[in-house]
């Protein structure tokens, strides 16, 4: 027996086989499994990063900016009333199934998603249509590669959605064949083609060698779930992974210091911010509201508790996104101007006022709890008396949306990287409604929905760009939020992986890597 | 009819504990992007628009066919995620519990036998240690020395990325040895030692320190004199005589500690990215989702139920004058 044991053990370490990614095969390290590889289901990053590499959409974002640009469609018009666009596609593509890429496969991804006669409708659920198609009301394939979107208003945000991971084209065989299982079994158009998943440990993933761009330069990438960061940071200094997600500021300090490791950082669309609930008669005063925004030193905030990896914010979204207003002056950080406006503004200082901390960190708020304690001590300083106020995250949102709070910590992932969904989705009048208001500072400023909802339908970026300047400018103004940061995206991986790219939102398609 | 019971019992429990965690589940499941319209569908999808006796009556009814409703995160039915996954648990508990019965009882019949000698002292502070260091951090060590430094061992998953296995009963060790893959099982049994080493040491631990305690009352007692008065070999008194006796009180530890094995292994499936039972309860109940948690706890109680009826029984095995049926 125990000479058994002893050989046993023997064998075992003199043969080490411990693996090292081969030079074709990318392996990639990430915190969780993905749940539904059909990306219009899709609502969390992890499916999205496989997916992604499946999938291709009519249109896309630059691959290190939210840039759109055409993919699957060639290019595309919108008619002069601003209700119908039209997309000429690209062909010769083919499927991973070897169907044909066409018109037909356009309008079947499509109308499953807005259409509950469609057959194929009752298969998925399609939780973020708000996000994606829901103005869409009609799709007319004009002929086999041009189709036509038609939308209840004019709605020039529309291109934006589409380059969204919620709208991939898929292969109508493959959603007729796998019904409500297509999400286990993604067939599209992109660089790489689904080969297997072992769920809660990897997703399989071998080149496109039909791809329509050019076969991709790996062979295969394989999507490993390791839940532990210490787990998948020692798995990337090891060299047994190749990338590594969603490791923790400590562990990146660590990556940064090791020569056979690179970081590549870019700025993300998301923003944190504090939402000054205006309703409240003693939040009601703009000076209150400035003196709020002088009283909180951003950098501060940002070294403790983003560890340096975001950037103060200023306006209500991210540089990286277009149309930005860098003429904003921000609020500077100046505890006796804060206090001579809450003393011009007649402020009660006796009042206490409430701040709503979320029971959950974000990338964008990492640490909410700690952020609160510190704005607390902030607004203490300027002679307010605040309390900190703690829900679950369900109730929360409920309570936040119905607008019972007075300031109350937030944020948003501006997927689709349009103004739009800033600002018209959170500060907007329309969006001001309670209870369900997506603008929980309940903020209802005339002028500036004016400009936003005309923006929303003018197509003339240039235009557009006039409008949402100004808007943010009133924003500022107004002072609704006290916008806190924009979060960095940050890629960690081993050095003999190159060309590796990184989009704000950090999810990229990854035909153009390569393995020295 | 106790397992019934149990069962019955625990259903009730796992259903109501569910829903009175306040928060809304739908909310929770779109999260801060959702509109109102997508919330108020996908309660009406999930039942909870409905009052919860007609919730409980629902529930238990599809149990009873095996089916436990879909995933509300995956759409998939709930008893597949949990099938695909089971194996996993399985093999690693039995593969932790095999190093812990082993080396649990080679330590305490040891120190019995070696009583307060510095192999009793050693065996013990080792017991010791065993059951206070925190098994996230022994795993990280684990694999900082072993996979990282040294590289003998590797440090996450159940076999080698590009490995196929077919699966049979989804124990990899068992799946590997039928396909007559031995490189396939020599990756499976090498990504089994780390974390199966890290599950073993608290029950190892109390194991070794029952089997002491259990020992030294059994080699104080007459029998044992006598077997070693009439010249029995010592070997053979310590392991017939003393062992066999002894044994009761470990079974008992050993039940209770396999099923801890069983339903506690998330920490350590989660050091190891090892795609396991325990991952998908914590991964469920953080995402509210009310079926997969349910049925996952259903079924670790029936596992736990069983695992009691089968040391009631091996009892009557070791020892005639227990009986089960009194």
């Amino acid at each position: 027996m125990q000479k058994m044991i002893g050989l046993l053990i023997a064998v075992l370490l003199c043969f080490p086989s411990l693996t090292m990614a081969s030079a074709d095969t990318l392996i990639w390290g990430r915190g969780g499994d993905s749940v539904n590889l059909d990306l219009a289901q899709a609502t969390d990053g992890e499916s999205i990063k496989a997916g992604i590499q499946i999938f291709e959409n009519l249109v896309k974002f630059g691959n290190d900016n939210m840039n759109v640009e055409p993919q699957l469609a060639t290019s595309w018009s919108i008619s002069d009333d601003g209700l119908t666009w039209t997309f000429n596609l690209r062909q010769g593509v083919k499927f991973h199934d070897g169907a044909d890429f066409n018109a037909q496969a356009v309008y079947d991804s499509f109308a499953r998603i807005i259409d509950p006669e469609h057959p194929f409708h009752g298969y998925g659920k399609w939780t973020y249509l708000s996000l994606s198609l829901k103005y869409v009301t009609k799709i007319t394939i004009v002929d086999d590669f041009t189709i036509a979107l038609t939308t209840e208003i004019p709605y020039a945000p529309l291109i934006n959605n589409l380059a969204l991971w919620l709208c991939p084209i898929l292969s109508p065989k493959a959603m007729a064949e796998y019904k409500d299982q297509i999400g286990m079994h993604p067939v599209g158009t992109g660089p790489f083609k689904f080969v297997n998943w072992v769920k809660d440990d990897h997703i399989v993933l071998v080149r496109n060698e039909n791809y329509w761009g050019g076969p991709p330069k790996l062979e295969k990438i394989i999507l490993k779930s390791i839940p532990e960061t210490s787990t998948r940071l020692m798995a990337l200094q090891s060299g047994a992974i190749d990338i590594a997600d969603d490791l923790d500021p400590d562990s990146i300090t660590l990556v940064k210091k090791d020569a056979n490791l690179v970081i590549k950082e870019n700025a993300s669309v998301n923003i944190g911010y504090i939402a000054m609930n205006t309703v409240k008669p003693y939040l009601a005063d703009v000076r209150v509201r400035q003196a709020i925004n002088h009283a909180i030193d951003k950098s501060v905030l940002i070294e403790a508790l983003f560890q340096g990896l975001a950037i103060p914010a200023k306006s209500a979204f991210a540089p990286s996104i277009w149309s930005y207003n860098d003429a904003i002056e921000p609020y500077t950080y100046d505890p006796a101007r804060a206090k001579a406006l809450l003393q011009e503004a007649g402020f009660d200082f006796t009042r206490e006022i409430e701040l709503w901390a979320m029971p959950v960190s974000r990338a964008y708020m990492p640490d909410p709890v700690k952020t609160a304690e510190l704005v607390q001590a902030y607004l203490g300083a300027v002679g307010m008396k605040v309390k900190i106020v703690r829900y679950d995250w369900g109730a929360y949102l409920q309570k936040t949306s119905n607008g019972e709070h007075d300031l109350c910590m937030l944020g948003w992932l501006g997927g689709n990287a349009d103004p739009d969904n800033f600002l018209y989705g959170l500060l907007s009048a329309d969006t001001a409604q309670t209870p369900g208001a997506s603008n929980v500072a309940l903020w209802a400023n005339a002028e500036f929905t004016e400009l936003v909802k005309k923006a929303q339908k003018t197509f003339d970026k240039a235009v557009r760009t006039e409008y949402y300047e100004k808007a943010q400018m009133i924003f500022h103004n107004e002072a609704p939020w006290v916008p806190i940061a924009h979060t960095t995206v940050i890629r960690s991986f081993n050095t003999r992986v190159q060309d590796v790219p990184l989009r704000p939102n950090g999810l990229n398609s990854f035909e153009m890597v390569w393995k020295k | 009819m106790q397992l019934f019971l149990i069962v019955a019992g625990v259903s009730v429990v796992v259903f109501l504990m569910l829903r009175m965690i306040p928060g809304d589940p739908a909310r929770l499941l779109l999260g801060e992007f959702a509109s109102p319209a997508e919330l108020t569908a996908l309660r009406q999808q999930m039942g909870l628009d409905q009052p919860l006796p007609l919730q409980y009556t629902m529930f238990v009814k599809k149990m009873l066919t095996g089916d436990f409703g879909n995933s509300v995160r995956t759409g998939t039915p709930v008893i597949n995620e949990i099938f695909i996954r089971l194996p996993a648990t399985v093999e690693l508990a039995l593969a932790g519990m095999l190093v812990a019965t082993f080396f649990g009882i080679l330590a305490g019949v040891l120190s019995s036998v070696f009583r307060n000698t510095l192999i009793d002292y050693c065996a013990m502070a080792g017991a010791l240690i065993g059951v206070s260091v925190p098994v996230f951090w022994l795993g990280l060590m684990m694999i900082y020395v072993f996979a990282v430094e040294l590289r003998v061992l590797p440090m996450m998953g159940r076999i080698d990325l590009g490995l196929d296995v077919t699966f049979r009963s989804g124990l990899l060790l068992l799946d590997t040895l039928l396909d007559r893959n031995p490189a396939a099982f020599k990756s499976a049994l090498q990504h089994l030692i780390l974390p199966a080493v890290a599950l073993s040491t608290i029950p190892m631990a109390i194991i070794a320190r029952i089997t002491r305690s259990s020992m030294l009352e059994v080699l104080n007692q007459d029998y044992i004199r006598t077997a070693r008065a009439k010249g029995m070999e010592e070997r053979v008194v310590i392991l017939r005589h003393a062992l066999g006796n002894a044994f009761l009180p470990v079974i008992t530890v050993l039940g209770i500690n396999m099923g801890i094995l069983l339903g506690g292994a998330v920490l350590t499936e989660t050091i190891f990215s090892w795609p396991g039972l325990g991952r998908y309860v914590v991964d469920s109940l953080m995402g509210r989702d009310y079926n997969a948690v349910q049925a996952c706890i259903l079924i670790f109680a029936v596992m736990m139920a069983l695992i009691n009826l089968a040391v009631d029984l091996i009892y009557g095995l070791l020892d005639p004058r227990i009986r089960v049926d009194e």
